[in-house]
């Protein structure tokens, strides 16, 4: 009986545990509300200002985004054409980046333990600088246009294609490994026909799902003069020409779609 | 062809695997493996083609001394050792041909091999090891949906395509039906006895052993204790080889291992 009255209490313990993680769930959200200016009244009358944004006001019905004005249409599908152009650049140029680097960033396949902390910490980098700062600082670099759009995408996606890869290099099954290795095959060798072949629905499904993604980003890209549709959106924007934006708007949903849609339908096939 | 003298290895966990193993193994016969789990037998093979280094101890193929060689020469070796796998090991998302091609990677430029443009010789040897394993109708199918028994012959075939010396097969049969042991262990003899190539095998059913062994080698505990035709093993060897050691430490014998008796 006694040894039964002592065991309960680590089932109690547990629950003071969530307690603990709620409260301090709670906690953070009321330090958060500090210096946000979190507002409900405002919210509100935002939401009204909005409606009159999107359909103008009764003075100048034409004002607000409604209906959108497609006069520059096909400017605006070949500027999205040319956004989906570095999408499609930046990831394939991260893809052939990541690989090799992906294989120094593995606990199983990096040389040694030095190798495989810095492979990480540079990864740890590229993924912490977002696409923007990076167009910002290639735009200064190389100059205005698609082209550090495209350095600034494909050098993030390094970043984050690498690590998935690494994470699908540290899973493999060792078996395979060890036959290839076995039959007195060389490193690249035992990579190219042991890992390789395993990694390949992680690497394509990944690289897609980074392209879908990276078509996203670089649509707000132009925003820093990097090239593409972004362009479009701030400079309609700027000179209250919301029936274009709209358009613009339209441009980018209409084709994120597609993307997304193609590159889903792609990978359930390949994977 | 093969030999060991005095060959110890105590793994980092300080688990002594081997202890003082001298073996003399050629071709001109079939030669077993037994021994409980963990008597070192899967670490003996091992050492064999240099995946694993002995502690200490001299272990000579075909003149090269593997237990001191350079990496170069180790890789260089191997090409000569195939080996046959308890989970066949074949590389899944590949077809049968691509695993037999396997084979072929450590006599092909590593460029070759990369970019997978296979000779023509060496695709031809590859379908020819999987028409002699009987599976070449399946060449084009990928690994992962062959059956096991199929699975493990296309491993045969890739060791084959090494045109080896010495064939290692750790634990051919364990993950088999009755069926698909049979073929795989009749491939294997007929390899030894037509090929005159070495056949070194790990195996745990008794009845295959006294089938197809020309030579066994018993270990336990990393120590060989018997060395002969199987005719020798009779059941009080083998009841000594797989229950002495549990009767140190407990009475009764584990009730997993009784099957392998049965017919003794």
């Amino acid at each position: 009986m006694t040894k039964q009255l002592q065991a309960p209490p680590k089932v109690l313990m547990q629950r003071n545990y969530t307690r603990l993680i709620w409260l301090g769930m709670a906690a953070l959200l009321f330090w958060a509300t500090f210096g946000t200016e979190l507002s409900i009244p405002k919210f509100i009358a935002g939401v009204g200002e909005s409606y009159k944004l999107l359909f103008g006001t009764a003075e100048r019905p034409d004002s607000g985004f409604f209906p959108p004005d497609f006069t520059r249409g096909l400017t605006f599908v070949d500027q999205m054409l040319l956004t989906v152009k570095m999408a499609i650049w930046g990831t394939v140029l991260a893809a052939i980046a990541a690989l090799p680097i992906s294989i120094l960033a593995a606990a199983n396949t990096a040389p040694n333990k030095v190798v495989y902390q810095i492979a990480r910490r540079i990864l740890d980098v590229l993924r912490g600088l977002n696409e923007f700062v990076l167009a910002l600082i290639f735009v200064a670099a190389v100059g205005l246009g698609p082209f550090p759009g495209i350095l600034a995408l494909a050098v993030h996606t390094t970043g984050v294609l690498a690590k998935l890869y690494a994470e699908a290099i540290e899973v493999v099954d060792t078996g395979q490994i060890e036959a290839v290795q076995a039959s007195g095959a060389n490193p690249i060798q035992v990579f190219t026909h042991a890992i390789f072949p395993q990694i390949v629905p992680t690497v394509v499904s990944m690289s897609l799902y980074r392209f879908e993604s990276n078509v996203r980003a670089a649509s707000v890209l132009g925003l820093v003069g990097a090239g593409g549709i972004g362009l479009f959106v701030t400079e309609t924007m700027r000179s209250f020409n919301f029936r274009e934006a709209s358009a613009v708007l339209i441009v980018i949903l209409v084709a994120v779609f597609l993307v997304d849609f193609i590159s889903a339908q792609i990978r359930a096939k390949l994977t | 062809m093969i030999q060991l003298e005095n060959v110890n290895h105590t793994y980092a966990n300080g688990t002594q695997a081997l202890r003082g193993i001298s073996l003399e193994i050629g071709a001109e016969a079939f030669t077993v493996l037994i021994g409980p789990s963990g008597a070192g037998k899967s670490t003996l093979m091992r050492i064999l083609n240099g995946l694993v280094r002995p502690t200490t101890g001299k272990v000579t193929i075909d003149k090269l001394e593997i237990s001191r060689a350079k990496n170069v020469q180790v890789l260089a070796a191997r090409r000569k050792i195939g080996m046959v796998f308890q989970q066949f090991n074949l590389v899944k998302r590949l077809t049968a041909l691509e695993n037999v091609l396997i084979g072929r990677l450590a006599f092909m430029p590593t460029w070759r091999s990369t970019i997978r443009m296979y000779t023509l010789e060496d695709r031809q040897l590859a379908f020819a090891a999987l028409e002699r394993v009987g599976m070449a109708d399946y060449a084009w199918q990928r690994a992962d949906t062959l059956s096991g028994g199929q699975q493990q012959r296309v491993g045969i075939a890739r060791a084959l395509a090494q045109q080896p010396k010495l064939i290692l097969a750790d634990e051919p049969i364990s993950a088999l039906d009755p069926k698909a042991s049979e073929q795989v262990m009749g491939l294997l003899r007929q390899i030894q006895s037509e090929d005159g190539i070495a056949v070194i095998a790990n195996l745990h059913h008794l009845d295959a052993v006294r089938e197809y062994a020309e030579r066994v080698v018993a270990l336990q505990r990393g120590s060989v204790v018997f060395d002969g035709h199987p005719n020798a093993l009779t059941e009080a060897v083998t009841r000594a080889l797989y229950y002495d050691e549990q009767k140190a430490t407990q009475p009764t014998p584990d009730l997993s291992t009784t099957p392998l008796l049965v017919n003794a």
